[in-house]
């Protein structure tokens, strides 16, 4: 019996909050399109019913039997843009009514899956999901939707950006908190369990398992040990603990997989932050040597941890996916909000930082007044990093109704509150207002 | 069934008699065993086994309601995970 390395184990998981952060069902529905939309509704519960059905209980038998916790159990399935194109409904609200009444019926935390893909333009389904959105996240309570708005091999939607920006307004005008909900990717991955962007991409399998993991607090503890030590110790030292951390999430997979009887996918090897303390990405880097998150230093210290943590990763399991890396959301990370508060960090150095990490601006209050265009202008930023750099970014802003920089907006659990923060107020208006398509990037003569 | 269990807590008369008394009436097997002092905090590690037939959870609940009225912390992990981040 080792003792040491069980004990490390137990550190990892009670002290460091090593946990799986997702056990995450991809669910295709191809085979639910009906010309009916009722007969389309009616088969997609009963395949997600049938499907998903021991889904809670597997993941609540394996947290208990290993002493790992679980912490969400969630749904991804096709984008309904091109499940409800064929039956001629006038909008897809009740496509989310049926999600949401399946994974609540469940006791699925998340299902991700309204979603389209625009990248390159709309087909019929797309525009009545997208008009379909402010209603249907909030009319629902365990939906997520996304749309990608952008693709390395097919250049930025503008039209897209420009009507996403309304939407979140539209969205936020109910309630703000409703825009977690809702993710605007560029380079959208297909087998993202993360949510609110998860969808079951048209090329998985009929039903798969993926598995994201997190552990912040399991890396922050790690680099504790090698204080002073050369940035190359640093990167070692995170490569051989989230090594630990991805073996987990592989094992897990493996069980929950054989248990459903269902293949399993990937995993997702990302450091998603939670707010408790000592959960956090932000004090990784801090770790690393910055006085506050948002120092210069800050953009080259987070891309020696994501890519030392895919490095880290890639070897510990069979399949690698999603969007692997560093997550970077300030409501969701204690030591963000800390630095956010204290005017350390701010939108310009987040989006720098996006280049460099997975994802992008997330979970990002602003102030209520931003304008639509104004929205569409980060959404456009962030999708050109993306489609520049030939990665997956993504944005989710909280428009704070009512509020200006300096207040706050919680989401409560997982979810944190977001200091609002400021945003720059000249107007692209006319830029977003041109509409049409920027092109696809040149892939050579790369400076 | 093989799991690992862990106790910890304050130092006191008759924590390894309490814990096999009640791992003998389960019916649980010791095949190994580590005990030590760590800063007056006692901490003890079993390999245990055990047939197939008792659920794992009866095991778990009637650890935990022990490590409760002894005002320890009493867990028990399936051994699998130990292996699954340690060894190759």
């Amino acid at each position: 019996m080792e003792t040491n390395s069980i004990l490390e184990t137990i550190q990892m998981i009670s002290e460091e909050k090593l946990d799986i952060r997702t056990i995450t069902m991809g669910i295709s529905l191809f085979d639910c399109i009906d010309s009916d939309g009722e007969k389309a509704r009616q088969k997609i519960y009963n395949k997600l019913m049938t499907k998903a059905k021991n889904l809670v209980k597997v993941a609540d038998q394996i947290e208990s039997e290993y002493g790992i916790p679980i912490v969400n159990k969630r749904i991804s399935v096709t984008p309904i843009s091109l499940i409800a194109a064929a039956s001629g409904d006038k909008d897809y609200v009740a496509y989310a009514k049926t999600m949401d009444k399946a994974a609540t019926e469940l006791g699925i935390d998340l299902i991700g899956g309204f979603s389209a893909l625009v990248q390159k333009g709309y087909q019929s389904g797309d525009v009545k999901l997208i008009q379909s959105i402010p209603r249907a996240l909030t009319e629902t309570s365990r939906v997520c939707g996304s749309v990608n708005v952008g693709s390395t091999r097919s250049g930025i939607n503008l039209d897209a950006v420009g009507q996403m920006g309304q939407v979140v307004k539209d969205l936020a005008k109910v309630d703000p908190v409703n825009c977690m909900s809702l993710v605007i990717f560029a380079n959208a991955v297909e087998d993202n369990p993360f949510m609110a962007g998860a969808f079951h991409g048209v090329g998985e399998a009929d039903c798969v398992i993926n598995v994201g993991i997190s552990g912040p607090g399991v890396v922050k503890s790690a680099l504790e040990h090698v204080k002073g030590q050369p940035i190359d110790v640093v990167s070692e030292t995170i490569k051989k603990t989230t090594f630990k951390v991805t073996r987990m999430g592989q094992f897990v997979g493996d069980l929950a997989s054989k248990a459903l009887g269902v293949p399993f996918g990937i995993v997702d090897l990302s450091l998603a932050p939670t707010p408790n303390e000592g959960d956090s990405v932000a004090e990784i880097l801090e770790e690393i040597g910055l006085e506050s998150v948002g120092a210069p230093g800050t953009t080259a210290a987070l891309a020696l941890l994501n890519d030392a943590v895919k490095k880290g990763g890639v070897m510990a399991c069979e399949h690698v996916g999603g969007l692997s890396g560093a997550f970077i959301p300030v409501s969701e990370d204690a030591e963000m909000i800390r630095a956010v508060t204290a005017g350390n960090l701010n939108i310009e150095k987040l989006e720098a930082m996006t280049a460099v990490c997975s994802v992008g601006l997330d979970m990002i209050a602003i102030p209520g007044d931003t304008t639509a265009e104004t929205i569409s202008g980060m959404i456009a930023d962030e999708a050109a990093i993306g489609v520049i750099n030939n990665k997956t970014t993504a944005v989710r802003i909280i428009p704070a109704t009512g509020k200006k920089v300096g207040d706050e907006v919680e989401f409560g659990g997982l979810f944190g509150k977001a200091p609002v923060m400021a945003v720059n107020t000249n107007s692209p208006a006319n830029f977003i207002h041109r509409g049409g398509r920027i092109p696809a990037p040149i892939h050579s003569f790369k400076n | 069934m093989k799991a690992i269990l862990t106790v910890l807590g304050h130092d006191q008369v008759g924590i390894v008699a309490k814990v096999s008394t009640k791992l003998a009436e389960l019916d649980v097997n010791i095949i190994d065993i580590s005990q030590t002092l760590m800063h007056d905090n006692f901490t003890m590690m079993m390999m245990v086994t055990w047939d197939d037939a008792t659920n794992f959870d009866t095991v778990k609940d009637s650890l935990s309601e022990l490590g409760k009225a002894t005002g320890l912390d009493i867990r028990i992990q399936r051994e699998e995970i130990f292996d699954a981040i340690q060894k190759l």
